[in-house]
């Protein structure tokens, strides 16, 4: 049975997440309750908006300590949404050089568009460039719901598990062990982002 | 490669969604609460609900659904966000940023502005900086008049001095993310979009132009996002006649080799 935990620091998106976990999880919780969130088995931090707004309120909201037991140490399955993935890198250079979670390592820029208006928005199709039970039973190029201007730079190309192109190919899914992040929406991809997210809560 | 989008757009009038006829004539389709479901279907690429009521009051006359209740925009947006899984736009009556993060929290992804960003600017660039440009839709109703297209606002009874070209170009500037551009003459029409006045709006702008106004079948759809350069087309009245509308819609513009989402049943 799969508990989700998502991870409440004021991020905008988070009713629309916590809609689309509920049809799919039999518990879901958004709260920043250390108990809670060591008692989850899946945990979900979303976002939207700035790089550096998104870390000072988790920096400022969420019990760091917990977070890091239940993630870094005992490695439960965790996603990050949008800006919720970015966060994980090293740093980002949005509105001036801010600091990541730094669980793995890279960096966030912003798209090299090519002239392509951003935010990039709208239906992109995401390309596997590994296997992964995250992505499993989507087909090789399935389309997601993306809203940002920013991208993540793996380090390690290894971590790169798809990627989309608008102007620039940019990291779209990321993996390092037990840690997932998705540029796109899941929450506002239908049905291809209900699977991805069962493909989630598959992962133990 | 980022895709085109189809977009049903439902129209609710003093709490009933409506067919309406070069917004003047509105029919009445009934429970909006009801319609919701079927077009959310999963082909649509996104949903936009347009309030068009003229006062704050609703119709609570009609009760022919079993809904007893009046049905207001709030409660719509969110039974939607529950079940639809897309990307929502939420239109009219919105004066304030209060009212935009009212919407914004009960599950809309953006809010689109109408006569009050003709009339206030400001509001717009507001908008955009507090929101972001992605989530700011601004839609221009057109119409024909003796001097050329004309933006025209209040619900078409006041003409401004805009040509929608010059309007376009200023909402851009302002922070709009997005355009939805309706032509009065050929609302509820069936004869088509006005592909001129699309090409000419979506040439001379860097942000997308969402198309309405004129549907009368799949073809309609399909020419414009062949001859104009808008990235979305949006209809409401068609889509209100049978069952998986927008699917047959949405299979017609893939089939045909436009560069548009793969129809969901036939995806999975």
């Amino acid at each position: 049975m799969s508990s989700v935990c998502i991870l409440d620091y004021g991020s905008g998106n988070v009713k629309s997440v916590f809609n689309i976990f509920s049809t799919v999880a039999d518990h879901v919780v958004v709260s920043n309750e250390p108990e809670k969130i060591l008692g989850a088995s899946h945990i979900v931090l979303p976002g939207v908006g700035a790089f550096g707004t998104a870390m000072r309120k988790i920096r400022d909201t969420l019990p760091m300590e917990s977070l890091e037991q239940a993630v870094l140490i005992e490695k439960r399955p965790f996603l990050g949404i949008c800006v919720g993935m970015q966060v994980m890198a090293s740093r980002s250079m949005e509105f001036g050089e801010h600091a990541g979670l730094g669980w793995i390592e890279g960096s966030v820029e912003k798209l090299d568009a090519k002239g392509l208006p951003l935010p990039h928005v709208g239906w992109n199709n995401v390309m596997c460039k590994q296997e992964s039970p995250l992505l499993a039973g989507l087909g090789d190029a399935p389309d997601f719901y993306f809203v940002h201007s920013f991208a993540f730079h793996a380090e390690n190309p290894q971590h790169v598990l798809a990627t989309t192109e608008y102007g620039e190919v940019f990291c779209s899914v990321i993996q390092q062990e037990n840690l997932y992040g998705v540029q796109f929406h899941p929450e506002k991809s239908q049905r291809t982002g209900i699977k991805l997210v069962k493909n989630f809560l598959s992962l133990s | 490669m980022k895709k085109k989008r189809l977009i049903p757009v439902l129209l609710l009038r003093n709490g009933w969604l409506v067919q309406s006829k070069q917004f003047r004539r509105y029919q009445n389709l009934g429970n909006p609460v009801s319609a919701v479901k079927r077009l959310s279907e999963w082909a649509s690429d996104e949903l936009i609900y347009l309030d068009i009521s003229r006062d704050d009051t609703y119709d609570l006359r009609r009760d022919d659904l079993g809904h007893p209740n009046r049905h207001s925009l709030f409660e719509i947006i969110e039974d939607v966000s529950k079940v639809a899984f897309m990307p929502i736009t939420v239109g009219g009556g919105i004066r304030t940023l209060q009212d935009i993060e009212k919407r914004l929290a009960l599950g809309a992804d953006k809010i689109s502005l109408n006569t009050i960003a003709v009339e206030e600017h400001k509001l717009v660039e507001l908008a955009a900086r507090e929101f972001g440009s992605q989530c700011i839709v601004v839609s221009i109703d057109v119409k024909m008049t003796e001097d050329g297209y004309r933006v025209v606002t209040r619900g078409t009874t006041q003409v401004t001095t805009f040509s929608p070209q010059d309007w376009a170009k200023k909402v851009e500037q302002l922070g709009a993310g997005e355009i939805l551009l309706n032509s009065v003459d050929r609302d509820g029409m069936k004869n088509g979009y006005d592909l001129e006045l699309l090409d000419q709006v979506a040439g001379g702008i860097g942000i997308p132009v969402i198309a309405c106004g004129g549907v009368g079948d799949w073809e309609h759809l399909a020419e414009a996002l062949e001859q104009t350069g808008v990235d979305a087309v949006a209809a409401a009245n068609i889509f209100h006649y049978s069952d998986q509308s927008v699917y047959l819609a949405k299979k017609f513009l893939f089939e045909r080799g436009l560069n548009v989402r793969r129809p969901d049943l036939l995806a999975i």
